[in-house]
């Protein structure tokens, strides 16, 4: 897999479009701190929530069970899946059983993280995405490139175009208003033909067996409404205990992830309608050997909000594509490595540790301190590239010979301001890409001592 | 597939995780932090109005029938429901209606809802879940009439009021249907409900 900085440096060359991506994601991280602010007692809700995730990470196995009995009693059908491959067979078996043809799905991180749609594709089942921005990247042929806005990185005129191409919309329309008319009705058509309904899961409630659903385009709502068969997939992490740590999580989820005081519809879901069928597939897929490890067990109280990504400075300038993991950002950075190291080793080095990603979290995830600990493993492992290696020990090795990094220091500040230029700005300067260094002083720190205080 | 869950729970038993203690919500040192509103009902419908909806206090289903009759969507709808007795003109008698996709044409539906939140302007709403539930979502303009004295401060006393013992299915709707999924602009009526309207009735109906 090609790393971040490759993927990044391809973004970047439009400099224009990395700028507007940069901006559109800062202003939804103004958006949230505006919310945040009408909230006296936000820091008190982040603390109860962090502690109440907690202890579902450190009782994981008895709530599951606790939450499989009372939806059994709900007259729910609960499955478990160890990967992605046993979650696509479990969904698609359900599927078949119902001769099901054509899907309605909201979104759902998860079943992209378990590529469900390629694999109920292969089975001639149609599977239509019904969130806006995710059914754009659908169209596209492409993942989400953010979390909670999959299209975040399209601008209007690429969608008025692909529209037009797959719609039939008027060619160079580029109005929001109308292309989201244009498909609400084209999605409305799905929603009526479907067969079935897929949901993701925002919490599930251990004490009730139910789970709730958010979403602001009551896309999740209508595609189980009109259908018989509901099946709503998650990840083992979701549970929540008590139904009373909703008031928590649901005054932190929205305004944490675009700054609304709540989502437009939050769906609780306790067993199935009548004549109608519920299912509900827990995934672990990594999850639980996650939850063992000391160093990055809280990771799991991602309540998949976008926060850490819409105010991390390199997600915003970089792209989600450049982290090629279904999560991105400072928590994909985390959860990536977490599934297949080698594969993500170069996502926690796509991190400045200014730890603004730990600020924002609702759920108090040390994010990066974990991207931290997760460099260190990277370098144990082995999985560092040869020009990381090689300076941090040279850097190393100078740094421990005081007058060796002196006299480099000094040869330093005479020579490098009369080097041409195609000396110090070249590929092996990573620090000289798209800015200029700073000017060499004129004495180091040491020399700057000597002469002001030593002599006294 | 028992033996994923006996061995995703065996994983995860195997696993030493410190103990770490739950929270009790319930504490007065936490109640007491919540916030609070000098007027509840006022604070929901300038909630709702921030997220598009619109409020209107009412005192009773007459003035409802009032204001409904001077809304714009209302008169340019053709097919009406209405599931609270005397409210509105209803064209269309969805008692009957065993399919949900029957209820596809429907321009404005009235409906119950159960009560109100005031920090974030929405009101929960609950169904049998048989077709009927499907007008909160599928109308293309939806008033919910909601006892004034239901309005309660933030979504722990929300929570107070609801308990899940039984199957069932409820949820907060909080304004119109929205996405800002084309460039991060705000365009109302994405899948679900183009407009939302919540009456505040005084007196009991």
């Amino acid at each position: 897999m090609p790393s971040h900085p490759k993927l990044a440096a391809e973004f970047i060359k439009d400099k224009d479009r990395a700028h507007w991506h940069d901006q559109s994601l800062w202003f939804v991280r103004s958006k949230r701190d505006k919310a945040v602010q009408q909230l006296p007692e936000w820091e008190l809700l982040r603390e109860q929530a962090s502690k109440i995730k907690s202890y579902v990470v450190s009782h994981l196995p008895d709530l599951l069970e606790e939450f499989e009995k009372n939806a059994k009693a709900k007259g729910v059908h609960v499955h478990w899946a160890r990967d992605a491959k046993e979650h696509n067979e479990i969904v698609h078996g359900i599927l078949e059983r119902h001769q099901v043809k054509r899907v309605v799905k909201s979104k759902s991180m998860l079943t992209e993280e378990c590529h469900l749609n390629p694999y109920l594709e292969r089975y001639g089942i149609e599977i239509v995405d019904t969130d806006l921005g995710e059914w754009i990247v659908q169209l596209q042929d492409k993942p989400p490139s953010h979390i909670v806005m999959p299209a975040i990185h399209i601008k209007k005129e690429e969608i008025g175009e692909l529209f037009h191409e797959k719609l039939g919309t008027e060619k160079g329309a580029t109005d929001p208003q109308y292309l989201t008319e244009s498909a609400r009705q084209r999605l409305r058509q799905k929603f009526i033909e479907a067969d079935a309904g897929i949901t993701g899961v925002n919490f599930a409630i251990a004490e009730t067996g139910g789970f709730v659903v958010c979403t602001n385009e009551g896309n999740a709502d209508l595609g189980t409404s009109l259908n018989k068969l509901h099946i709503a997939c998650m990840g083992i992490e979701k549970l929540i205990p008590r139904a009373n740590d909703l008031g928590v999580f649901l005054r932190l989820l929205a305004r944490s992830a675009t700054g609304q005081p709540i989502t437009t519809y939050s769906s609780h879901f306790h067993g199935p309608a009548p004549e109608g069928e519920l299912h509900i597939v827990l995934l672990d897929n990594g999850r639980s050997e996650i939850a063992g490890s000391d160093e990055f067990r809280r990771s799991l109280n991602c309540i998949r909000c976008g926060a850490c990504m819409n105010t991390c400075p390199v997600y915003r300038r970089s792209g989600g594509y450049s982290y090629s993991n279904t999560v991105p950002g400072p928590i994909g950075s985390i959860l990536g490595p977490a599934h297949d190291t080698k594969a993500n080793a170069s996502l926690p080095f796509a991190c400045s540790l200014c730890g603004s990603c730990t600020d924002v979290c609702p759920v108090k995830i040390d994010l990066h301190h974990q991207l931290l600990t997760w460099r260190k493993q990277i370098r144990l492992k082995g999985l560092l590239p040869l020009s990381k290696r090689l300076s941090m020990k040279m850097l190393s090795w100078m740094m421990q010979a005081p007058r060796l990094y002196q006299f480099v220091g000094k040869t330093a500040r005479r020579i490098v301001p009369y080097l041409p230029r195609f000396l110090v700005y070249n590929r092996f300067n990573a620090w000289g890409k798209q800015r200029e260094l700073p000017d060499m002083p004129k004495q180091s720190f040491r020399e700057w001592m000597k002469q002001n205080h030593d002599r006294k | 597939m028992t033996a994923s869950r006996e061995s995703i729970l065996s994983t995860l038993r195997k696993h030493s995780v410190p103990e770490t203690e739950l929270p009790d919500l319930q504490l007065p040192e936490l109640t007491q932090q919540w916030i609070t509103y000098p007027d509840p009902s006022q604070q929901f419908s300038d909630m709702l109005a921030s997220i598009k909806g619109l409020c209107l206090q009412v005192k009773d289903i007459e003035e409802v029938n009032q204001r409904l009759a001077e809304l714009p969507v209302y008169q340019e709808s053709n097919n009406i429901c209405s599931l609270i007795p005397d409210c509105g003109q209803p064209t269309v008698n969805v008692n009957q209606i065993t399919d949900p996709h029957d209820l596809e044409n429907i321009d404005f539906a009235i409906l119950p809802g159960e009560f109100c939140v005031a920090e974030n302007g929405a009101t929960w709403i609950t169904n049998d879940g048989g077709p009927l539930r499907t007008l909160y979502f599928l109308s293309q303009h939806v008033a919910l009439v909601v006892p004034a004295s239901e309005v309660v401060p933030h979504m722990h006393a929300a929570y107070q009021r609801l308990s899940f013992e039984n199957p069932s299915f409820g949820t907060f709707m909080a304004g119109p249907s929205k996405t800002a999924d084309i460039e991060q602009s705000l365009v109302i009526g994405a899948h679900g409900a183009r407009s939302l309207t919540v009456f505040l009735v005084e007196e009991s109906f």
